[in-house]
C-alpha cells in the first residue's frame, strides 16, 4: 500500500516492544460477535493511481461542464472565473495540510490569512466585524435566525417571500428545532419590502435577501427601520458575494446581520460544495456570533501576532450552552476567497461587478427581443427571471438539447407555485460570452417558434 | 453592613434592602484572568439560583448565580471596559450587581466570612 | 601565470564573537518577514486584468452601492509572495507528524486532489439539469455504498457539511422519530459522557434536548453504574451520543449494552465516528447496536483539514432513523440517478434541509479516491497501523509519562500530567515539542483526564519517524518531570514567542483598522 509505510520487519518489531502477539490483542475489547474475520465483504481491494485515475475520470466525463457550454445557472452558486494563482494558494501543504490554527505560535500563516479575511468580508458587506466563515450561505442564514432570537430574548422570525428556498428550508429547520416561530411569507419576486408590514414586538428578527432568489435587487432600508422600530434586527442575506461591489450592501441598509455565499470568489462550482458561509454582525453583537473568530495580540516579546479568540463562545468550551455546534468551518474555502479577494482588491471587485451587470443586461436585451419571452424581474445585478409561454422544464430540456445550460426552472425551487412553472431563473457573469448570449437567445427563439 | 458568602463563591454585602453582589477573591484566582463580565439588565428579577451573570477568562466560562432573591438595580458598568478589576479588587470595585433583595432570611443560610476561609481550605 | 579571476574564502572562520540576531528588515534567512495586505501601497489598485466595461447600460434601479469597498488589490507577484511567506509560518503534515488526539492527522494523497480537480467535478453546477451531471450523483451514490458497507449501515445522509453538522443530522433525524412517535414534547433528556467532544453537547442543546451528564468510570469508559441510574426513569429520555472508541482513545466495551439498554429506554443511540478511523475495515458499528453515526470525511478518510475546513459529515442511519433522512438524496431508477430534492411523496417523512446543496461534492471524490486506493484490505490495515502507531508510542513513554488508563489504546495514546513536577504544565511540554519541531498533542482534553495530553500518530508516520518523536518527547518530558523552568517560555525558536490571548480577548482587535492620521504623522 502506497500510503502506508510500516512494514511487516516494523511491525513485528513494534509488537515486541509493546510486549503484544498481534493486532488482534487491541481490538478485545470489541464485543467478539462484532469482530469481522476477515474484511468487510462486499467491497473491492486496493488499486494502483492509474486504476483510480481511470475509474473516476471516467465518471467525471459523464458530466456537462459550465465551461464547456453555454452556461446559466445561478439561484445560489455562481460560474467565475478563478485566477491560477488563488488554486496554487490553497495547493500549498502548510495551508492544505493544517489544523484549525489551535497553536498560534506555529500557525500564524492560517491566523493572519483569517484576520484579513474578516478585514475583506467586513469591508464589501460595509459591517463592523465578520468571523472567520461558515459552511455554506444557507447554514450561516439558520444561524443567524437563532443568534438573533438569542440576542433579543424572543423566539420569532420572519423570512422574505424572495429568500432562497434553501435557505429558508435550513434556517425553519433549526428555528424549529428550537421552539423558534417562524412565519414564512409568500413567494414573490418583488416582496423584500414586505418584511416590514411583518414585523411585531415579539420577532426575534426579519430575514431579506437582495439580490433576491429571483434575482431581485432592494434597497431593504424601511424594513431596518421597521424592524429597529420593535426592537427587532434585520438580517440581511445575499447569495452571490460579487454584486457586492455594485448594489447596495446590508451594513448601507442598516442591517444587524449579514449572512450570504462567498463561493463566487475564488471558489469553483464544485456541485454545490464545498462552499463557505459569509457571516458579520454589528459590534455590538460580536459575543453573540457562532464560529471562529481571530482577533490581534502581542507576543511575549511584544510581537504583532494573531490568535482565535472568544473562544467561550465555542463548543469546545462552553458545550451545550455554546452559541453554535460548528467546530470545523470552511478555512480552506476561505483562503481562496481572500487570496481572490487580495488579487481584486475593492477596485477590482467593483469592475468585475460592473461586467457581470452589463453581461446581464446584454442578456436580458436578447431574450426581451425573443417573443413570448417577458422579464419578471424589475432590478438586478447579474441574474433574472423570465416567463416563457410553455412549461419551463421543457424549455429547458430544449435548451440542453442546443448545448445550453439555461438556467433554473423557478419550479424546481417551489413545486407547489402553479405561477411560477413557466418561470426560468437565469445567470450571466464575466465568463459569459456575446457567443453564448446569442445561442441562446436563437435556441430560445426555434424552442418557442 | 453584612458581608455573606455562598459555596458557589459569590460574596453579597448588605445594606439595609440593597445586595452588592460580586464573586470572591478565591473565584477570581482560580478563573484567571477574566477577559469579559455578562451582567443583566436593570430590573430583571431573579430567584435565588438563577443564572444572574457570566464571568469568562480565556478558556472558561463561569455562570455566576443570584445568591438571594431580588430585582437588579444596577450593574457594574465600569468592568465592561475593565473586566481586569474582577481580578484586581474581587470584592470591591470589582462588584457585579446590586439587588433589591425581596427576602433577607436567605442570608442567614448563608456563611460569613470566617467560615467561608475555612470552606476554601477544606477545597 | 595567468590570473583571470579573484580567489574568495570558502571555508566557514570562526569570528569569536555572536552577531546580533536582530535585522534591518525583519527577516531573518529563509524566514521572510510580511506584512498584513492593507500594509502596502496597493489601495485603489487591482492584480487582475478584466476587460473594460462598456458603461452604458444598467437595470440597478438606483440600488447602488454608496461607498466603495476601500480593499488593496495586490499584482500577482506580491499576492503569490504574500502567501507563500506566510505559509512559510504554519506547521502541517507534510512537514511532520501532526500528533493532535482526535484530529486524525494523516497524509492527504495528492491523487485525491488531483481527481477533485477535474472539471468533470468542480465544474459542474448543482443546479444544472440532472440529466447532464448523472456521473456526479453516480459518484455520490457510491461513496454511500462504500460508507454504509463499511459501517454494515443501511442507509446515509451525504448532506452534512461537517462532523457538528453530521451530529446535528442524527439528533434531528431522532427528534424526527420522537415527533412520528407522538413524543418529542416529553422525550427532552440526551445522555452524554463526561469525556464527549464539546460539539455533542452543543448539538444536543441546538436541538431542543436537555444534557444529562453521565460520568467515566476508573477504566476511562462510561460508569454502568451511572448509566443505570440515569436510566431509571425512562419516559423523558430521547437517547445517548457516545463516541466508540472514545476520546480516551479506548473501546467502549460495553457498547452492546448500552445500546441494549438506551433502546429498551425507548431511546436511540447516536454514536459519535469521530475515532472511526480506528476500527474501520475491522469493525462495523452497525454490529454495535447503534441508530446514527456521522463520518468526519476529513478524518477517517483522508480529506484535507485546509486550516480548519472544509469538513464533510455523510451520517449512517438505522433502518429506524433511515426515513426521517434529510432531504435531498439520490435515488436510482430506470431512467439513471435522480435528486429527491423535497420532503414530500418519496421523502414524505424527512425532517427537511440542512444546506444549500447536495453535499460536500469536491470532499466526496477525494475520500472516494482513498477508499478506491485503499480497498477492503488497505482500509483495515489502515486501522490496524494507526492502533499498532499509537501502542508503540504509548509503550515507549509510558515509564517517563503517566499514562491515564491501564492496558492497550486504540489510536491514541492519552497521558495525565501526573509525571509533571510542581508548576510545570501540560502546555509548558506543548509548547516545548514546538522547538523539536513538532507540533504539540491534544491538551487539555478530554476533560475527564487532569492536563490531559492525547497523542494520535495516524497510520501514515514510519517507525522511524515515531521513534524520533517518542525521542523528543522523552527529553520533555524528563525535563517537566525534574521542574525545568525553562519550559515555562517555550517555544524559543517558532516563529513566534508564547501569544497573550487575554490582551486579545479582553479588547478584541477583529479586523484591521486605518491608523489615525495623528499617529501617521508621529511616524
Amino acid at each position: 500500500m502506497r500510503y502506508l509505510p510500516l512494514t511487516q520487519e516494523d511491525r513485528a518489531d513494534m509488537l515486541s516492544v509493546i510486549g503484544a502477539n498481534s493486532v488482534d490483542d487491541f481490538y478485545t475489547d470489541v464485543p467478539e460477535s462484532a469482530r469481522l474475520p476477515g474484511t468487510v465483504p462486499g467491497l473491492p481491494d486496493h488499486q494502483g493511481e492509474l486504476a483510480v485515475e481511470r475509474y473516476l475520470t471516467k465518471l467525471a466525463n459523464k458530466n456537462v461542464t459550465a465551461s464547456e457550454s453555454a452556461f446559466f445557472v445561478g439561484c445560489g452558486a455562481y460560474k467565475h472565473h478563478v485566477p491560477a494563482s488563488v488554486d496554487m494558494v490553497i495547493q500549498r501543504s502548510e495551508f492544505l495540510t493544517t489544523y484549525t490554527p489551535y497553536q498560534p505560535e506555529i500557525a500564524q500563516g492560517t491566523l493572519q490569512t483569517l484576520f484579513e479575511f474578516q478585514t475583506q468580508v467586513a469591508e464589501i458587506t460595509a459591517m463592523d466585524v465578520a468571523n472567520a466563515s461558515m459552511y455554506d450561505g444557507a447554514t450561516s442564514c439558520a444561524e443567524a435566525a437563532v443568534m438573533a432570537c438569542r440576542a433579543t430574548r424572543r423566539k420569532k422570525v420572519v423570512l422574505s417571500g424572495g429568500l432562497h428556498p434553501h435557505y429558508a428550508a435550513s434556517t425553519k429547520l433549526l428555528c424549529e428545532a428550537q421552539g423558534i416561530e417562524v412565519v414564512q411569507l409568500p413567494a414573490a419576486i418583488d416582496g423584500e419590502l414586505e418584511l416590514a408590514g411583518a414585523v411585531d414586538d415579539a420577532t426575534a428578527c426579519v430575514i431579506g435577501q437582495s439580490p433576491n432568489v429571483f434575482g431581485t435587487i432592494t434597497d431593504m432600508t424601511p424594513v431596518a427601520d421597521a424592524a429597529h422600530e420593535k426592537k427587532a434586527l434585520f438580517v440581511s442575506v445575499f447569495t452571490e458575494a460579487v454584486s457586492l461591489g455594485l448594489v447596495k450592501p446590508p451594513g448601507e441598509m442598516g442591517a444587524d446581520i449579514a449572512v450570504g455565499e462567498g463561493q463566487s470568489i475564488g471558489n469553483s462550482l464544485n456541485f454545490g460544495g464545498p462552499y463557505v458561509g459569509l457571516f458579520a454582525a454589528t459590534q455590538k453583537l460580536v459575543r453573540q456570533m457562532p464560529g471562529r473568530l481571530c482577533g490581534e495580540t502581542t507576543d511575549a516579546e511584544g510581537k504583532r501576532g494573531f490568535v482565535l479568540t472568544l473562544s467561550t463562545r465555542e463548543q469546545h468550551i462552553r458545550r451545550d450552552k455554546a452559541t453554535s455546534n460548528i467546530c470545523t468551518n470552511s478555512g480552506l474555502c476561505a483562503l481562496a476567497f481572500t487570496a481572490h479577494m487580495t488579487l481584486l482588491g475593492g477596485k477590482g471587485l467593483r469592475d468585475l461587478a460592473v461586467l457581470n451587470h452589463e453581461a446581464a443586461c446584454d442578456l436580458a436585451d436578447a431574450l426581451e427581443a425573443v417573443d413570448g419571452v417577458e422579464i419578471i424581474t424589475p432590478r438586478f445585478f447579474n441574474e433574472f427571471a423570465f416567463r416563457v409561454p410553455m412549461n419551463a422544464a421543457d424549455a429547458l430540456q430544449g435548451l440542453l438539447d442546443r448545448d445550453v445550460v439555461g438556467g433554473v426552472r423557478a419550479s424546481r425551487l417551489y413545486p407547489h407555485e402553479d405561477e411560477l412553472s413557466n418561470v426560468i431563473v437565469c445567470a450571466a457573469t464575466e465568463c459569459t460570452t456575446p457567443e453564448d448570449i446569442a445561442a441562446y437567445a436563437s435556441a430560445l427563439k426555434e424552442i418557442l417558434s | 453592613m453584612t458581608v455573606k458568602y455562598t459555596e458557589d463563591h459569590e460574596w453579597v454585602s448588605v445594606e439595609g434592602d440593597t445586595a452588592i453582589v460580586g464573586i470572591t477573591s478565591y473565584a477570581a484566582e482560580q478563573l484567571g484572568d477574566v477577559v469579559f463580565v455578562e451582567l443583566p439588565e436593570e430590573g430583571r428579577n431573579s430567584n435565588k439560583g438563577d443564572e444572574l451573570a457570566v464571568v469568562e477568562s480565556v478558556k472558561a466560562a463561569s455562570d455566576v448565580y443570584a445568591p438571594v432573591s431580588g430585582i437588579v438595580k444596577e450593574a457594574n458598568s465600569e468592568l465592561e471596559g475593565a473586566p481586569e478589576t474582577v481580578n484586581q479588587d474581587p470584592e470591591g470595585k470589582g462588584w457585579f450587581v446590586k439587588m433589591l433583595i425581596t427576602d433577607p432570611t436567605q442570608l442567614d443560610a448563608m456563611m460569613d466570612a470566617d467560615a467561608y476561609k475555612a470552606f476554601c481550605a477544606d477545597l | 601565470m595567468s590570473m583571470n579571476s579573484q580567489g574568495r574564502p570558502s571555508t566557514p572562520v570562526a569570528t569569536g564573537s555572536q552577531h546580533d540576531t536582530e535585522t534591518v528588515s525583519g527577516s531573518k534567512g529563509l524566514y521572510q518577514f510580511e506584512p498584513l495586505i492593507f500594509e502596502t501601497d496597493r489601495w485603489g489598485k487591482t492584480g487582475v486584468d478584466l476587460p473594460k466595461a462598456k458603461g452604458t447600460k444598467s437595470r440597478l434601479g438606483g440600488v447602488e452601492r454608496a461607498g466603495k469597498a476601500e480593499l488593496p488589490g495586490l499584482s500577482e507577484p506580491e499576492t503569490v509572495r504574500h502567501y507563500v511567506r506566510l505559509s512559510q509560518r504554519n506547521y502541517a503534515i507534510d512537514l511532520g507528524l501532526f500528533p493532535l488526539g482526535s484530529c486524525t492527522m494523516k497524509h492527504n494523497p495528492r491523487l485525491n486532489e488531483k481527481m477533485a480537480r477535474l472539471p468533470g467535478f468542480a465544474d459542474i453546477h448543482p443546479m444544472q439539469p440532472q440529466a447532464s451531471v448523472q456521473g456526479a450523483l453516480e459518484l455520490i451514490d457510491e461513496l454511500a455504498t462504500w460508507l454504509k458497507t463499511l459501517t454494515g449501515m443501511p442507509a446515509v445522509a451525504m448532506s452534512p457539511k461537517a462532523g457538528a453538522h453530521g451530529e446535528l443530522c442524527g439528533m434531528l433525524a431522532i427528534r424526527q422519530a420522537l415527533i412520528s412517535r407522538g413524543e418529542a414534547d416529553t422525550r427532552k433528556r440526551v445522555l452524554v459522557p463526561a469525556s464527549a467532544h464539546g460539539t455533542n453537547p452543543a448539538t444536543a442543546a441546538q436541538c431542543g434536548f436537555i444534557v444529562d451528564e453521565i460520568s467515566a468510570d476508573k477504566r476511562g469508559r462510561v460508569d454502568m453504574e451511572d448509566l443505570r441510574a440515569k436510566l431509571e426513569k425512562t419516559d423523558d429520555v430521547a437517547g445517548i451520543m457516545l463516541t466508540n472508541p472514545n476520546t480516551c482513545g479506548l473501546f467502549e466495551t460495553d457498547i452492546k449494552d448500552i445500546a441494549d439498554l438506551i433502546h429498551e429506554a425507548g431511546g436511540y443511540f447516536y454514536c459519535d465516528g469521530a475515532n472511526f478511523n480506528a476500527i474501520v475495515g475491522r469493525v462495523r458499528p452497525g454490529d454495535l447496536g447503534i441508530d446514527a453515526m456521522h463520518i468526519n470525511l476529513h478524518k477517517t478518510f483522508s480529506t484535507p483539514h485546509g486550516g480548519g475546513g472544509p469538513g464533510s459529515g455523510p451520517t449512517v442511519l438505522s433502518e429506524a432513523l433511515a426515513p426521517f433522512a434529510p432531504v435531498p438524496f439520490i435515488l436510482k431508477d430506470e431512467d439513471g440517478f435522480r435528486l429527491v430534492e423535497e420532503a414530500e411523496e418519496e421523502a414524505k417523512e424527512s425532517f427537511g434541509r440542512m444546506a444549500s446543496f447536495h453535499g460536500q461534492m469536491g470532499m466526496f471524490v477525494r475520500a472516494l479516491s482513498y477508499m478506491l486506493s485503499h480497498g477492503a484490505d488497505g482500509l483495515k490495515q489502515v486501522a490496524e497501523d494507526a492502533v499498532l502507531n499509537a501502542n508503540y508510542i504509548q509503550a515507549k513513554l509510558k515509564t517517563v509519562m503517566t499514562p491515564a488508563f491501564d492496558g492497550f489504546c486504540m489510536h491514541e495514546a492519552l497521558f495525565s500530567d501526573k509525571f509533571t513536577a510542581e508548576g510545570i504544565e501540560t502546555i509548558d511540554i506543548a509548547k516545548a515539542l514546538i522547538d523539536e519541531g513538532y507540533h504539540p498533542m491534544t491538551m487539555y482534553f478530554p476533560l475527564v483526564v487532569h492536563g490531559a495530553m492525547l497523542i494520535e500518530p495516524t497510520e501514515t508516520e514510519s517507525k522511524a519517524e515515531l521513534d524520533r518523536f517518542c525521542g523528543a518527547l522523552e527529553s520533555v518530558a524528563r525535563r517537566a518531570a525534574q521542574g525545568d523552568d525553562t519550559l515555562k517560555g517555550a517555544p524559543y525558536l517558532a516563529p513566534m514567542k508564547r501569544l497573550d490571548e487575554t490582551q486579545a480577548a479582553r479588547k478584541p482587535v477583529l479586523k484591521w483598522v486605518p491608523p489615525a492620521p495623528e499617529q501617521l504623522a508621529a511616524e
